[in-house]
């Protein structure tokens, strides 16, 4: 079975209004899925709903099992065991995820004390380890979100996802907001860790190339339905549909300006 | 459609206090100061509210005192909005030495209880209508003020701003093509909130008798008076107060619905 | 050089320097880019060199002269240099019509033939000419800043200084916006002066490419030599550090 299987996913707004239909996929234990699309795709929707975080005025049907445990109509005391635990999240915008007013190594340790019942010096040393894992300093624990850099900050968030070692780690364009030469490091790290961890990963972008460093199969969205999914590699080579065409076609056009050595 | 029902609704209210207020400066049932009738005397015919222990006309009275209240909300609001608006503009402008001056000098206002305020213009001036509207607009100015301030720089901040700047269009223009379209759907709502505070502390004012003396007959020199009556004469009591907060809740209903007509991005696409 | 920063630095009364004397100029009808990453003081490059900051030491010249600082001196200035900004969320008025913030730089310059200088720039951007009477809300990311493109060009400046004027729009409309800027380049010979940490975008548009790390310049020079192949560590690590799609 699965670990995380989607089927007929919809999600609409309360005035009956469809943003995400008839959307089914499944990640197997270790196994690493990207959804595509740009915006107004309900790529991040779907990440929501996945986890059963979707925003007051927006409902899901269809079926969503994480680890076996339906999401869609569960209570909050059923996700908070599956949150964490099952499947964490690391979004885009990495403060959205930290409390602006506790150190960072007071809110690595939250999610380790409650989940894996660490005290005391057992905690303190977990809480280094865990900031070495994403490659960050141990000073960094007394700082507070606003004095460290951006991309520190979301290797601090994703210490937070993985200090329960969860068996599905999703990611929503957690790049995005970054740097280039610091979103590479922060691309690297997760694709390191994932693999470390025997971890399964749902991958969120817009981006086709920063899909390619992380995943090989796709699922590609537009206006909230599959328009199309696969390997990567099939999808580049043999865009089925219009949208994935052009999408496609952009990107590659991007990517050939950057061949400034071979053409003249 | 239910912000249109709250719209039509604030200004059924509003202009009923206003038509009765304007209509008081022409015609009132009885002479303001008129004590012909019986003491405390219900209801009636004649007296279509009743009377009061002095036996005046408490409809007579109450008309005046939708009058105070209208001078006193706009008068006050007028004040505050000028004062206020422009001391948050410059504060907005300033460079970060007097825009933290300013800040201060209004965290120590707004600190400032408007009642000790009013007393203080009230030694200085003598209680009359003119006091109450000073005293009731300066507190206003710096609530006004710090509004203004926080949400001009948040309007300046913006990249349309530098776009503007780098069209070459001057300052003053862009306070009114920009600036002030930006923030006054808040302010409106703000004040019209302000509004119905400044009749609600001009009540207090008078309650304490620190408001226009007799025989200014404002709302809240009603209820003090019909305070140790209220339970022999409750009208005397219950309509100044009906009166209150048909005039704050309607002036309230009002801002809302304005600010929704104002705001293009409020409005459905076509 | 019709636009040229001559050994500028800035920094804050309170701070270490943001920009440490940076030296670049562009001759009229070429594009040059700047690129850095956050930090590098890309924007306040761009905003000394738009005149809305004086530099605390060198000097910014725009054909040949020191840039004006008074209102009424610059005007002139500005009919020549317009803008496009990154955000097309936070450069549009969200309560002006669209005819009225493509006319602003009309009507500040004093353009007398608004009505039908608007319409034009509308249409030079592929916009409909209904798109007027709109509001910015009614329209995508990709539209706002083809308005914020209209608004720039419509006094016709000769000069166009835009801070990652694609930086904030998916795949599909970022590759349409290119090409719209670089339409506009061919067409009327305008000067660009891009500001963009995004490679592919700055390889699409720009002749040559100014490198900035922590306010100083660390190469410069052709694009195509600049990125094809970079002398300096830096730029050498920002390229290797693009995304590129799988062969």
């Amino acid at each position: 079975m699965s670990l995380l299987s989607v089927s007929g996913l919809a999600v609409s707004t309360h005035d009956g209004r469809a943003l995400v239909s008839g959307l089914s996929f499944a990640v197997p234990r270790g196994g690493r899925l990207s959804l595509i699309g740009e915006s107004g795709s309900g790529k991040s929707l779907t990440a929501l709903a996945v986890t059963g975080l979707l925003p007051p005025g927006l409902a899901a049907t269809g079926t969503v099992l994480l680890d076996g445990t339906p999401v869609i109509g569960a209570t909050d005391r059923t996700l908070d065991r599956v949150r964490g635990r099952v499947a964490a999240v690391v979004f885009q915008e990495p403060s959205t995820a930290l409390d602006p007013l506790m150190r960072l190594g007071k809110q690595i340790a939250e999610p380790l004390r409650r989940h894996r019942g660490l005290r005391g010096a057992a905690l303190r040393s977990a809480v280094l380890e865990a900031l070495d894992e994403v490659a960050l300093p141990a000073r960094v624990a007394r700082a507070y979100p606003h004095e460290v850099s951006g991309g520190q900050r979301q290797r601090a968030a994703i210490a937070m996802a993985l200090a329960c070692r969860p068996a599905l780690l999703i990611a929503d364009e957690p790049t995005t907001a970054l740097d280039v030469t610091v979103q590479a490091d922060v691309l690297a790290l997760l694709d390191r860790l994932v693999a470390a961890h025997d971890m399964a990963l749902l991958f969120v972008s817009h981006d086709l190339a920063v899909v390619a460093k992380v995943t090989d199969e796709v699922v590609v969205l537009s206006g909230g339905r599959p328009v199309q999914s696969g390997p990567l590699r099939t999808v580049l080579a043999n865009p089925g549909d219009d949208y994935t065409r052009s999408l496609v076609a952009s990107a590659r056009r991007l990517d050939a300006a950057l061949d400034l050595g071979g053409v003249s | 459609m239910r912000r249109r029902v709250f719209l039509v609704a604030g200004i059924v209210l509003v202009l009923l206090v206003v038509t009765v207020a304007l209509v008081s400066l022409f015609w009132t049932p009885f002479p303001a100061a008129d004590t012909t009738g019986g003491r405390l005397e219900g209801p009636g015919a004649h007296h279509l509210l009743g009377t009061d222990k002095l036996g005046r006309d408490l409809l007579t009275r109450l008309m005046i005192g939708a009058r105070i209240a209208m001078a006193v909300g706009a008068g006050a609001v007028a004040l505050g909005a000028l004062l206020g608006g422009l001391a948050g503009l410059l504060a907005a402008f300033a460079n970060r030495w007097l825009d933290d001056t300013l800040a201060a000098l209004l965290d120590i206002l707004i600190a400032f209880p408007t009642l000790l305020l009013a007393m203080l213009v009230v030694a200085a001036r003598g209680a009359s209508l003119g006091s109450a509207i000073v005293a009731i607009g300066l507190a206003m100015a710096a609530i006004v003020a710090r509004l203004t301030r926080v949400l001009a720089k948040r309007v300046l901040a913006m990249d349309y701003v530098t776009a503007a700047r780098t069209s070459g269009l001057s300052w003053p223009r862009i306070v009114t093509a920009h600036v002030l379209p930006n923030i006054w759907p808040t302010l409106v709502v703000n004040l019209a909130l302000q509004f119905g505070l400044a009749v609600l502390a001009e009540a207090s004012l008078s309650y304490l008798g620190l408001g226009p003396p007799p025989p200014n007959a404002s709302w809240g020199r009603l209820l003090q008076e019909a305070q140790s009556t209220v339970l022999t004469a409750p009208v005397g009591a219950i309509a100044p107060g009906v009166l209150l907060v048909v005039l704050v809740v309607g002036v309230n209903l009002l801002a809302d619905g304005l600010r929704d007509v104002a705001d293009p991005t409020r409005r459905r696409h076509r | 050089m019709i636009l040229e920063a001559r050994s500028v630095g800035f920094r804050y009364a309170d701070g270490a320097p943001v920009l440490d004397d940076v030296s670049f100029g562009v001759t009229a009808g070429r594009s040059v880019a700047l690129v850095g990453e956050s930090a590098a003081g890309k924007t306040t490059l761009l905003r000394l060199l738009l005149g809305l900051r004086r530099p605390t030491s060198g000097t910014v010249l725009f054909s040949g002269r020191p840039l004006p600082t008074r209102h009424r001196a610059a005007q002139p200035f500005r009919r020549q240099v317009q803008t496009v900004f990154q955000d097309p969320y936070s450069s549009l008025d969200p309560r002006q019509q669209v005819s009225r913030i493509v006319g602003e730089p009309l009507r500040a310059l004093g353009f007398t033939d608004q009505a039908p200088r608007v319409a034009a720039a509308l249409d030079a951007v592929g916009l409909p000419a209904d798109a007027a009477e709109r509001y910015p809300h009614e329209f995508s990311g990709g539209q706002r800043q083809r308005i914020a493109i209209a608004r720039a060009i419509a006094v016709e400046p000769t000069v166009l200084l835009a801070d990652e004027p694609v930086s904030a729009l998916d795949v599909s409309t970022k590759v349409r916006i290119i090409d719209l800027l670089a339409e506009l380049r061919a067409t009327r010979g305008l000067t660009l002066v891009m500001v963009s940490h995004d490679l592919a975008a700055v390889a699409s548009l720009c002749d040559e490419t100014v490198v900035l790390e922590r306010g100083r310049v660390v190469e410069q020079g052709p694009t195509r030599e600049v990125l094809g192949s970079p002398r300096d560590a830096y730029t050498r690590r920002l390229i290797a550090s693009i995304p590129r799609l799988p062969s």
